[in-house]
């Protein structure tokens, strides 16, 4: 098992036919992702790269008995297709579309509890690189070579950070179960702790490595619920340790504009916690084995 | 997006904030003048920047007479105002609101903003005005009330009783602050604000309600469905370098230091920064390629980070998953040889397309300093800028 998805998980792409959707739909499908179809609306009825294209999810899902999806809807629209999503009863949702008003995703949040916990889509994103579980599928725009199969969880909100962990393990022989990028907005689907509460209860996961940065409340929350509900081991890195207060680094989620949001604050934290941390970026990999090492 | 004071005080009076009489001079005559047809005894004449903590600066005047005025609006215009807020290079002030004076009983702080762990608009208040909400937060954070608004029903009219009641509003000035509560959060909503602050909201010896401050920060993602906020933008008031980059789709942060850096990603910006710093080197400045750049991008992308001159040394880290090793190695050889740079260059490439991308930087003939990790890349880049600096 891994998180989320695998090779069985049928998948459709909303936004499957415009330029973007198209080149990383084919690039999931070399990789093996079970993709069954897309939603563009107006063009149901026809084909594209020789899956069913639908005009609504629901009508993709009745048909092809989709249960996630991949989102590469332009920024205007995206908040309203992750809710026709998970209305249409879609359980794992990626966004991976960077832009969304954030306001947008207050009612998309908002739209969302409506349903019960085991109802619920699990959404991640937006303005991520998506969910890859190495060797079995890949939902997202990661460059899918680089990630070996194993046995270590990665969260993190960033992509390119996430690929730079998965090839330094790699490199060391530790290889992945599912990487996570949760995105780079300041109000997203799940938060570090969602995701690390799925590693826990995955029984092939062994650790866990956590990619944060500076700017609001996840990685603290992560912490505390690390030091009270997890027995996996987590390593962790903060982004962000050289970041001037108050000014926006990159990512629209990434400034700190109040107490606790610093890296140094969140590092503090998650010490106090029992989280092992790797004090650089080129120290993620190593880390984790001296971590792995430690616990056998 | 940030805006001005007087283009903020604008849009609120527009939802039902009581505002003071005011006018805008782009000239020490138009001040004074401003202030005749203000009429009254008593002027604020304040520079209009995107900072708060205007006052200690030299932004804001409170002036009696002509002379007063004329001389507070000559040395204001034109100047560099410095405060906590603004960096070290300070902005510019090319412009002033003349404001009646108020005749003030008491101060309080009012804000709205999105509270990312509640997923939500929170309204946050304190009947102890008159300070930065940072400072109140560490002296009394007990006389700090928030009240959460519920997204699919907004803000209450009980909400905005209760608050008022909360901060000891008279009587007088009861249907003013509840319609000021209710109307900061309907232009939040309308306009897709992620910040309105009044700070001071004002109580005046006569018993109304008065806001005497005013500031409103936007959601750059949703300018594309608010026209008129787009068009207050005030590009002086941005460092002139992310300026630059925005105008061409290109996402750049200014620094302090002299290490000029290309990255690919956010995250993977922030961690090599993070590395430079512990090498002992300073950033200049980082400027995220994104996803898929094509060679003449690249090439943009690299003029831009030339463009400081603070810049002694260049990094490029790239990790490249929908962008290609091949194309930035392209891109980068192609820079570097129209603008026949000498400073020392640093590539790290790894990712897609790695070998192709390392065999251009090989056979461009340029001297150009090639990184296999991120650690190396950034001690290479911190030796090189302490060798081209002399130290």
């Amino acid at each position: 098992m891994a998180i989320m998805i695998d090779e069985t998980t049928p998948v459709i792409v909303q936004g499957f036919t415009g330029k973007i959707g198209s080149f990383h739909a084919q690039d999931m499908i070399n990789y093996g992702t079970n993709i069954v179809g897309g939603v563009t609306p107006g063009k149901g009825g026809t084909t594209h790269l020789g899956r069913p294209v639908f005009n609504t999810v629901k009508d993709a899902v009745n048909a092809t008995g989709a249960t996630a999806s991949i989102l590469f809807v332009p920024p205007p629209f995206a908040a309203d297709s992750v809710m026709e999503a998970a209305d249409a009863g879609i359980k794992v949702c990626v966004a991976i579309t960077d832009g969304i008003p954030t306001q947008d995703m207050m009612r998309v949040k908002r739209y969302m509890r409506r349903y019960k916990k085991e109802d619920k889509m699990l959404l991640t994103g937006p303005n991520c690189s998506g969910t890859i579980s190495p060797e079995r599928a890949m939902l997202g725009i990661m460059p899918g070579h680089i990630y070996m199969r194993g046995t270590i969880g990665i969260v993190g909100r960033s992509g390119t950070l996430g690929y730079e962990a998965a090839s330094q393990m790699k490199k060391l022989g530790i290889g992945i179960t599912t990487s996570v990028s949760i995105g780079g907005d300041p109000i997203n689907g799940s938060s570090h702790r969602d995701i690390l509460e799925l590693f826990e209860q995955d029984p092939e996961t062994k650790a866990v490595m956590m990619i944060g940065e500076i700017g609001g409340p996840q990685e603290a929350e992560a912490g505390y619920f690390s030091r009270d509900h997890m027995t996996k081991p987590l390593v962790a890195y903060i982004a962000g340790l050289t970041a001037p207060k108050g000014r926006r680094m990159g990512h629209a989620g990434a400034i700190v504009s109040g107490s606790g949001e610093s890296a140094a604050e969140k590092v503090a934290i998650l010490k106090e916690c029992g989280v092992h941390i790797a004090p650089t970026p080129s120290e993620l990999g190593t880390t984790m084995a001296e971590v792995l090492a430690k616990v056998g | 997006m940030d805006i001005h004071e007087y283009q903020a005080k604008e849009i609120l009076a527009e939802y039902g904030v009581p505002v003071g009489k005011g006018g805008l001079a782009y000239s020490p005559e138009q001040a004074v003048y401003r202030a005749k047809e203000i009429g009254g005894e008593v002027w604020a004449v304040k520079a209009q920047i995107h900072s708060g903590a205007r006052g200690k600066a030299g932004g804001i005047k409170i002036c009696k007479t002509d002379d007063e005025i004329f001389s507070a609006a000559d040395e204001m215009l034109g100047k560099t105002l410095v405060t906590h807020q603004t960096g070290p290079q300070g902005k510019i002030c090319s412009r002033l609101y003349i404001e009646a004076g108020t005749d003030i009983d008491r101060e309080i702080y009012f804000s709205l903003v999105v509270d990312r762990a509640h997923e939500r608009v929170v309204l946050i208040a304190s009947a102890e005005g008159g300070m930065e909400i940072e400072e109140l937060a560490e002296s009394n954070p007990d006389a700090i009330l928030k009240v959460y608004v519920e997204t699919a029903v907004g803000m209450l009219d009980f909400q905005a009783r209760e608050l008022a009641f909360a901060l000891n509003i008279p009587k007088s000035a009861m249907s003013q602050a509840v319609a000021t509560i209710k109307g900061c959060y309907r232009a939040m909503i309308e306009l897709d604000a992620n910040m309105v602050e009044i700070n001071p909201l004002v109580i005046t010896k006569a018993g109304n309600l008065i806001a005497l401050d005013a500031k409103m920060g936007f959601d750059e993602n949703a300018l594309y469905r608010q026209q008129r906020i787009g068009e207050l933008r005030d590009k002086s008031q941005e460092d002139p370098r992310e300026t630059a980059a925005s105008d061409r789709g290109l996402n750049y942060v200014g620094l302090d230091g002299d290490i000029g850096c290309m990255i690919n990603g956010a995250g993977l910006a922030m961690a090599s920064l993070d590395m430079i710093k512990l090498a002992g080197g300073e950033p200049a400045n980082f400027l995220d390629i994104g996803g898929g750049a094509t060679p003449d991008r690249v090439e943009k992308a690299f003029r831009l980070v030339l463009d400081d001159d603070n810049v002694v040394v260049m990094l490029v880290n790239i990790f490249a998953g929908i962008n290609r090793c091949d194309w930035v190695a392209e891109g980068v050889v192609r820079a570097a040889k129209k603008l026949d740079i000498k400073i020392p260059l640093i590539v790290r490439l790894s990712g897609t397309n790695v070998e192709e991308g390392r065999k251009i930087i090989v056979e461009s003939g340029l001297p150009i300093i090639t990184a296999e990790t991120l650690a190396e890349a950034a001690n290479r880049a911190v030796e090189e800028r302490n060798k081209a600096v002399g130290q």
